[in-house]
């Protein structure tokens, strides 16, 4: 059968963009970024401390959550891992670095790891560390024909399970599988976040509109994510460190020239990058980091939004 | 349908004229950007779906947009640094999204050829009507917006129909991206008669089919990218070759893989006897030069094979 008349009509087909969330802009043309103390690149590492659940009931499934018939106790046992034992692993890599990170952590986390929940919450009171929205769980999915009362009121649990667990704010959100309903950006401006993380269309911040003002979108590439190179492109968990540090060094030859500094963002999984064969190379990598440390600017997101925000 | 058969000839790689590059050259070098606009919300096409994502597909988008963004100027500092002029696969609409970028790549006197108008609307279904329209509109969008008539067409995101080939020759179109068969220009019959010819792209170079479809490591792909030239080089010696990287700002410009692309091209660009060009002047000289010949030759081969074949006990 022929296509009918709408293939061949291009409404949106005009300057810009063929949205209205945020304006067409080349980074290369825009006013350079200068980060605090002058330092060519800021490197922001994302720790995202997720749970799976056994019994999953949404349409849409995100990455990591269970395959078999129930009980999957492979991939369920297999995720628990990350927040048992895989995540001292990481906090211990990034200690032994003086690094610092941000922890976006399903809420659904604070009922099940108390240990880890104490220990996050020292982290945060005692800085540099920031707590993240990163929704339910694993199986609360922001995509598809979700009630906006549904989503809205997931967000608003979300946050609040984490403000009261952890005795802190949270300012910023990461969708579980950076995926999105038509309402989520306006639904997180609404519950009072500054930015978000599921837009990875740019190497640095900028205004994203909603029906309730601003939001930042920071990018976190999936490209060099632990999780999406080791596990969806299958690549050797060697060949991962040697994208990131390729990432990092290119990213800081960019910042040290004219056009401004730049951003390194690396987002990293308990469950994946915490396994015994694998933190060897998320040791590489922070090492390649720290060692450039009088170049950057180890900065939590809510920082970077506030470099943005007000230049200096 | 014996589509495939009729767009050309069978005509062993050994024992063809051989063909000479301006120069001396052995291989006839070209970059291919893919400068494309992907819909956040195209028209359903019943046979493909553009998004793996409900609307709206945030992943896809996104990267696809950080390219334009973010991704070209790398790439295009890169391919200044090497003396590379690129030719642009353009979705036709990006003249109207982003003129900005047509700008640049026009400051360069790089070359720009027919993608259609985005890449998320497919050939498939389209009547022969509805594809000659769509053709059209992108050759004279590209034209309004670029100064020339584009001479190449590849296919938007490869979806093709019997006659995509057909009506781009008599659009007036010189050469197709579309054909993966040889490593050498060759001639490519249409329904029309006129001379028309495939420059070969490549698939397996193309860096979304290396690295999301074959999901391969970025250093891994440079390496690719170097062994495909050694090997064309080698062979350039006796008849000229041709190699193209068909890149994607999206992918290739990514800061992880920026580095494997650079020590390719500087790989490449650095040997002797490489006709850095773009992908017209590959088939303006082979038409001038090469296709009549290469007809003529493809015709005695084939009528040699028939009798040898008659011969035969």
């Amino acid at each position: 059968m022929t296509l009918g008349p709408a293939h061949l009509a291009y409404p949106l087909r005009r300057y810009g963009m063929d949205h209205e969330r945020y304006d067409w802009s080349l980074l290369a043309e825009r006013r350079a970024v200068r980060w605090p103390g002058g330092k060519p690149l800021a490197v922001w590492i994302n720790v995202s401390v997720q749970h799976f659940p056994l019994t999953p009931t949404a349409k849409v499934k995100l990455p990591g959550g269970m395959t078999m018939p129930y009980p999957d106790l492979r991939h369920f046992t297999l995720r628990e891992h990350g927040n048992r034992v895989g995540v001292w692993r990481l906090l211990e890599a990034l200690d032994r670095h003086n690094l610092s990170a941000s922890f976006a952590v399903n809420a659904a986390v604070v009922e099940r790891h108390l240990g880890l929940v104490a220990a996050l919450r020292e982290r945060l009171r005692d800085g540099p560390a920031e707590l993240v929205g990163h929704s339910w769980s694993m199986d609360t999915p922001h995509a598809g024909a979700i009630e906006e009362a549904e989503e809205r009121e997931t967000i608003a649990r979300s946050l609040g399970t984490l403000r009261r667990a952890f005795a802190c704010e949270v300012h910023g959100w990461i969708g579980p599988g950076r995926l999105e309903t038509a309402n989520t950006p306006d639904l997180l401006r609404e519950a009072g976040l500054r930015w978000f993380a599921d837009w990875v269309n740019d190497d640095m911040p900028y205004p994203f509109r909603t029906r309730a003002g601003a939001l930042w979108a920071l990018p976190l590439p999936t490209e060099i994510e632990d999780r999406f190179v080791v596990l969806d492109n299958l690549h050797a968990e060697s060949s991962w460190a040697d994208q990131a540090i390729d990432a990092f060094d290119a990213l800081l030859a960019e910042g040290r020239g004219a056009h401004g500094a730049r951003l390194f963002a690396l987002s990293l999984h308990p469950w994946v990058m915490g396994q015994a064969h694998r933190v060897r190379h998320l040791e590489r990598v922070l090492a390649h980091v720290a060692a450039s440390r009088d170049q950057i600017w180890c900065a939590m997101p809510s920082a970077i939004v506030d470099a943005v925000e007000s230049p200096r | 349908v014996t589509l495939a058969t009729d767009l050309y000839d069978d005509w062993p790689y050994r024992g063809r004229p051989r063909i000479t590059w301006p120069g001396g050259a052995r291989v006839a070098f070209w970059v291919a950007p893919n400068i494309e606009f992907y819909e956040l919300n195209p028209p359903a096409n019943p046979q493909r779906a553009a998004w793996p994502h409900p609307y709206p597909a945030v992943p896809g988008y996104a990267i696809r947009d950080w390219g334009n963004r973010v991704g070209h100027m790398r790439q295009m500092r890169l391919l200044d640094k090497y003396g590379v002029r690129g030719s642009v696969s353009l979705s036709a609409a990006l003249c109207e999204h982003h003129p900005e970028i047509i700008a640049m790549c026009r400051e360069r006197d790089w070359e720009f050829f027919s993608h259609g108008i985005y890449n998320t609307r497919y050939t498939y279904g389209m009547s022969e009507d509805q594809e000659r329209e769509m053709l059209l509109d992108s050759m004279d969008t590209i034209e309004r917006h670029c100064g020339r008539r584009p001479a190449g067409y590849l296919a938007p995101a490869l979806s093709h129909s019997e006659h995509t080939l057909d009506l781009f020759a008599e659009a007036g179109g010189l050469y197709t991206c579309d054909l993966f068969h040889d490593d050498q220009p060759t001639p490519v019959r249409v329904r029309g008669g006129q001379r028309f010819v495939s420059v070969p792209y490549s698939l397996e170079l193309n860096d979304t089919i290396a690295y999301v479809v074959n999901k391969v490591e970025p250093r891994r792909y440079g390496q690719m990218i170097r062994d495909a030239f050694d090997q064309l080089y080698a062979e350039g010696a006796a008849s000229g070759t041709a190699m193209c990287i068909p890149t994607h700002n999206y992918q290739v410009a990514c800061p992880h893989r920026l580095k494997a692309f650079e020590e390719a091209l500087d790989y490449v660009t650095s040997h002797e006897g490489v006709w850095v060009t773009t992908g017209r002047e590959i088939a303006e000289h082979y038409l001038e030069h090469h296709h009549d010949g290469a007809l003529a030759h493809i015709a005695a081969t084939s009528e040699s094979a028939r009798a040898t074949e008659q011969e035969a006990p």
